[in-house]
């Protein structure tokens, strides 16, 4: 690192504010209801409202729309299908967004083919969105059926190895030594299967895009429900054949999405489809249902074989996954190789396919794969600690690894020791009594303490940003991100004032808007790292040119003095030999007779480190849970998620993403089933009130360590991200902690009563 | 093999629907009139006639709670309530509470305990909060935790919003912290010392 900046924790200043407990800028906007979210913004003119019908079938084809009998009822405006949808872009490539998985994307009201259950079929536009819902309601349809199969057992045997190409997928690691001796010879051995089933993300905002018709030309504003906009600009300007300026996609606040708006989704296809035909604004927003009707975690059948010597050290791993995927596209997710990657083992082979079945393509879900992966192996691994006669917690140290045996590279940073011990020391561990079934609570209810760690990518991707400093001192900084919940807004106004040494009331950071700077969607924990990057290299491109002026003031103490040589704090900038050589920001923009001094900053993945290094963050998690042996309840009364994810930038905002983390892994351990029935070829609970997410009154007392790395190879800003990490390992120490409750060792999720019974 | 499926509609195709009809709401001590369907539901007449855009829309079955507001000092779920029927009801929704400049205590502590994320349930997380402060009966925080389970929130805030509410609930004299944060401070490694 070149500059020399004042980086936290050694210095403390007044605009040394990265690593701070701030809170969010954008905090009063959301609790008093004028942050708008896509369906909420006004238009200029009347707006019309359109409702999507989902086919009630899960595979065939549409023989008659009656359109006419709903076209009929004054106000509905007119009735999307293929029947009538303009011929648009012709090959795959229009439809492949950013972050697409190989195969043909799926487009909408394209053909009368039917090849998911709820796929959209038709798009009613009407005055009111009563009277568009009413119409939706009474379309009629008819369908050839076709058979269809959505049950992966039955298309297990047409197993096929999962091809590359999608972003961040990882194949499996290559095989080491010899399993099938390993685990012949071996005293201690496990073998299981764990299943979980489809898992929909569910975020509380419904998608929706309200079009603005602007009348001239083509011209749009598309406000979407994304988790980032450039990708849906791409999509939507090569389908439609718009350009930037006709398509701009704007998207100040996303009601969570959580893997779910990382691929444009189709409701915003359907509203520019019906704007730019009826050349008039419109607004589709999705229902509750058919949040249902698009991608979700995918049932993944795994199965482990896992072997210790008599000491405990692990001699034999085998860990094998297969997921569901569409018809149409294949879904990768990396699940298997996290197991190689947290273990020393000398013996080790993985595998990762998939089976193709009639249901919409699955998609990127909180923690992808590692969520998966995590909760088998953790559970294997305990469940191997208990045959070796060890402590689950001893047994992962002792078969802790300080580099990556996958790729035979040391870390960039690992600190999963220090979970471990930290962890264990607030949670109490060392009261643990390892026989279960052995501690029971003050009511008598069956006391269980559970372990697991979990292991996620720190990757960084392209990212820019643009900072502008006004005549009047007010620091703006833009990037085309997004902010789903994460903290976008928050960190990055942190990063500009403590880069720029400005109070954070000076500075404001705007995002969403495909006018601003390019940037990726937010998702895989990538967005802290690379736009934090990415706006620490636009605002020193504006201290270099700050300081430049500054030189040409008269007498100016910073006189031949480099860039290297400065720091900015506290609204100066100064000489770090000599910091009473300083000049006022505000008297060089004052001096130097400029409106606006601006700059662009831009960063990246670092090859060289990634050829070099492992770069990932670490968790290691500790459960309570208290079983109703009678009536088969399970409740976690008590969490620890000690997190070791680099430089944690506000740890305010950082402890509520591993918070929300931890909820998600509760749901994913005892609730949540999307419950696919294979006569139906449907998921039958396509509802909140029986889809089951954790309430408040599921949710006890959950505690947050961050133990901090230092680690400028993963990122240049030392940020690994903590989006994914805090729900790894939860789903996994919650069985576990089941099995030290009950004796029962549940392998399929959701760990409802009945598997317990 | 292949079957003939049609889909039963839910009612036959009308030529004519019902006619809209005016409907004056009192909304954060304003009276508004607008004409609208029958059918039309109070959440969908702040949102889509009145431009009210902080009470929101999470499911439109009244399973989430994000569509909280409260009439006459009482919670309910406005996509449950037909509009026509809460004529001559006080009604105040998220934006009579207080204005971004101008947070209620409720609000302030949402901010203060970060009670939220992606923002999108919160305004029915602090309307159904004013109105469980506003019912009187809950004290403790398992109490809290039971009567704030209609609202669900999907980032998983709840540890954050129990903090807030408490805090409010008891006017500021307790301060929870459900849950602690602990940091521990970097130490150089061997591989980041490398570059």
């Amino acid at each position: 690192m070149s500059q020399t900046i004042a980086t936290p924790p050694t210095v403390r200043l007044d605009s040394d504010v990265v690593g701070k407990p701030i809170s969010r800028p954008e905090g009063p906007a959301k609790v008093s209801g004028a942050a708008k979210y896509a369906a909420e913004f006004s238009v200029t003119g009347p707006l019309w409202y359109g409702y999507v019908v989902s086919s009630p079938i899960a595979k065939g084809k549409i023989t008659k729309i009656y359109a006419d009998e709903v076209l009929a009822i004054p106000g509905v405006q007119q009735v999307f299908s293929h029947e009538n949808v303009p011929s648009l872009a012709w090959f795959d490539r229009a439809y492949k967004d950013d972050v697409a998985p190989g195969g043909s994307p799926f487009r909408p009201l394209h053909e009368p083919e039917i090849m998911f259950s709820q796929q959209p079929v038709a798009l009613v536009v009407a005055d009111t969105f009563e009277l568009a819902r009413y119409a939706a309601s009474v379309l009629r349809i008819d369908y050839d059926v076709a058979e269809f199969n959505t049950n992966l057992e039955v298309a297990a045997p047409k197993a096929f190895d999962a091809p590359k190409g999608k972003t961040g997928f990882v194949p499996p690691p290559k095989p080491k030594g010899d399993v099938e001796q390993a685990y012949a010879d071996a005293p201690h051995k496990v073998a299981g299967e764990y299943v979980h089933h489809a898992q929909h993300h569910n975020p509380m905002e419904m998608f929706g895009t309200t079009v603005d018709w602007l009348g001239d030309g083509k011209k749009m504003k598309i406000y979407d429900k994304t988790q980032g906009a450039p990708n849906v600009q791409q999509y939507i300007a090569k389908i439609f054949g718009l350009s930037k300026e006709e398509a701009r996609i704007i998207s100040k606040f996303t009601g969570g999405g959580f893997g779910s708006g990382l691929r444009p989704q189709y409701q915003v296809f359907m509203a520019v489809l019906a704007a730019l035909e009826l050349e008039h604004s419109v607004r589709v927003v999705m229902d509750r249902s058919q949040m249902f009707s698009m991608g979700h975690r995918p049932h993944t059948v795994q199965d482990i074989r896992l072997a210790s010597d008599d000491q405990g050290y692990l001699q034999a791993m085998e860990h094998n996954a297969l997921a569901e995927t569409s018809q149409f596209e294949d879904e990768t997710e990396t699940v298997v190789n996290w197991s190689g990657i947290l273990y020393k083992v000398p013996n080790s082979q993985f595998d990762y396919k998939l089976t193709k079945i009639d249901v919409n393509t699955p998609a990127d879900m909180r923690a992808p794969g590692a969520a998966t992966g995590s909760f088998a192996i953790e559970s294997a691994i305990d469940e191997l600690s208990y045959k070796a006669g060890r402590d689950p917690l001893d047994f992962r140290l002792l078969n802790y690894t300080y580099t990556d045996p996958t790729e035979n590279k040391p870390f960039s940073s690992k600190r999963l020791d220090d979970c471990y011990h930290e962890g264990a020391k607030r949670f109490g561990w060392d009261q643990r009594n390892p026989e279960p079934r052995s501690m029971r609570d003050e009511n008598g209810l069956l006391v269980g303490w559970g372990v697991a760690a979990g292991c996620w990518d720190a990757s960084m991707q392209k990212a820019a940003a643009k900072a502008v400093l006004a005549a009047d001192g007010h620091l703006t900084v833009s990037s085309a991100t997004n902010d789903q919940g994460a903290g976008t807004y928050v960190i990055m106004t942190q990063m500009a004032a403590q880069t720029l040494g400005l109070p954070l009331a000076q500075v404001t950071f705007e995002l969403g808007d495909t006018e601003m700077p390019e940037a990726p969607v937010q998702g895989g924990s990538w967005t802290a790292n690379s736009v934090g990057a990415a706006v620490k290299d636009a605002c020193q491109a504006v201290g270099k040119k700050l300081l430049k002026l500054a030189q040409k003031m008269d007498d100016s103490p910073l006189a031949g003095v480099d860039f290297e040589d400065v720091q900015f704090a506290d609204g100066h900038i100064r000489a770090n030999e000599d910091i009473s050589r300083s000049v006022a920001i505000a008297d060089i923009l004052a001096a130097s007779g400029e409106a606006k001094i601006e700059a662009e900053g831009k960063a990246g993945p670092n090859p060289i480190n990634m050829l070099k290094y492992s770069m990932h963050s670490h968790n290691a998690v500790f459960v309570e849970v208290k079983v109703d042996e009678d009536l088969g309840t399970i409740h976690v009364t008590r969490v620890v998620d000690a997190v070791a994810a680099g430089r944690i930038m506000n740890p305010k905002t950082a402890r509520s993403q591993v918070l929300g983390g931890v909820v998600w892994g509760i749901g994913m351990a005892l609730m949540e089933e999307a419950y696919l029935n294979n006569d139906l070829g449907r998921y039958v609970n396509h509802n909140y009130a029986e889809y089951h997410i954790p309430v408040n009154a599921d949710i006890k007392k959950i505690d947050v360590i961050f133990v901090e790395e230092e680690d400028d190879i993963a990122s240049p800003i030392g940020v690994k991200g903590v989006g994914e990490i805090g729900m790894l390992g939860v789903a996994a120490a919650v069985a576990n902690a089941v099995y030290h409750a009950t004796g029962k060792r549940v392998r399929e999720l959701p760990l409802t009563i009945d598997k317990l019974l | 093999m292949s079957l003939h499926f049609i889909q039963e509609p839910l009612d036959k195709a009308a030529p004519h629907v019902v006619p809209t009809q005016a409907v004056t709401l009192n909304v954060n001590g304003e009276d508004h009139t607008i004409q609208i369907a029958p059918w039309t539901s109070l959440l969908d007449a702040l949102r889509e006639y009145l431009d009210l855009t902080g009470t929101k829309k999470g499911c439109d079955h009244g399973q989430c709670g994000a569509c909280t507001v409260l009439v006459d000092g009482k919670r309910i779920n406005s996509c449950l309530a037909l509009a026509t029927v809460y004529q001559g009801k006080k009604i105040e929704t998220i934006e009579g509470l207080g204005a971004e400049d101008n947070l209620s205590p409720l609000q302030q502590a949402f901010v203060d305990h970060d009670a939220f994320q992606c923002g999108y349930c919160t305004p029915g997380q602090i309307c159904s909060a004013q109105g469980l402060i506003n019912e009187g009966r809950c004290k403790t925080e398992d109490e809290v935790r039971e009567h704030m389970s209609g609202n669900l929130c999907r980032c998983g805030a709840y540890t954050n919003i129990l903090s807030a509410v408490m805090e409010v609930l008891h006017d500021g004299q307790v301060v929870v912290d459900n849950g602690t944060l602990v940091t521990i401070p970097a130490q150089p490694t061997q591989s980041s010392s490398v570059n």
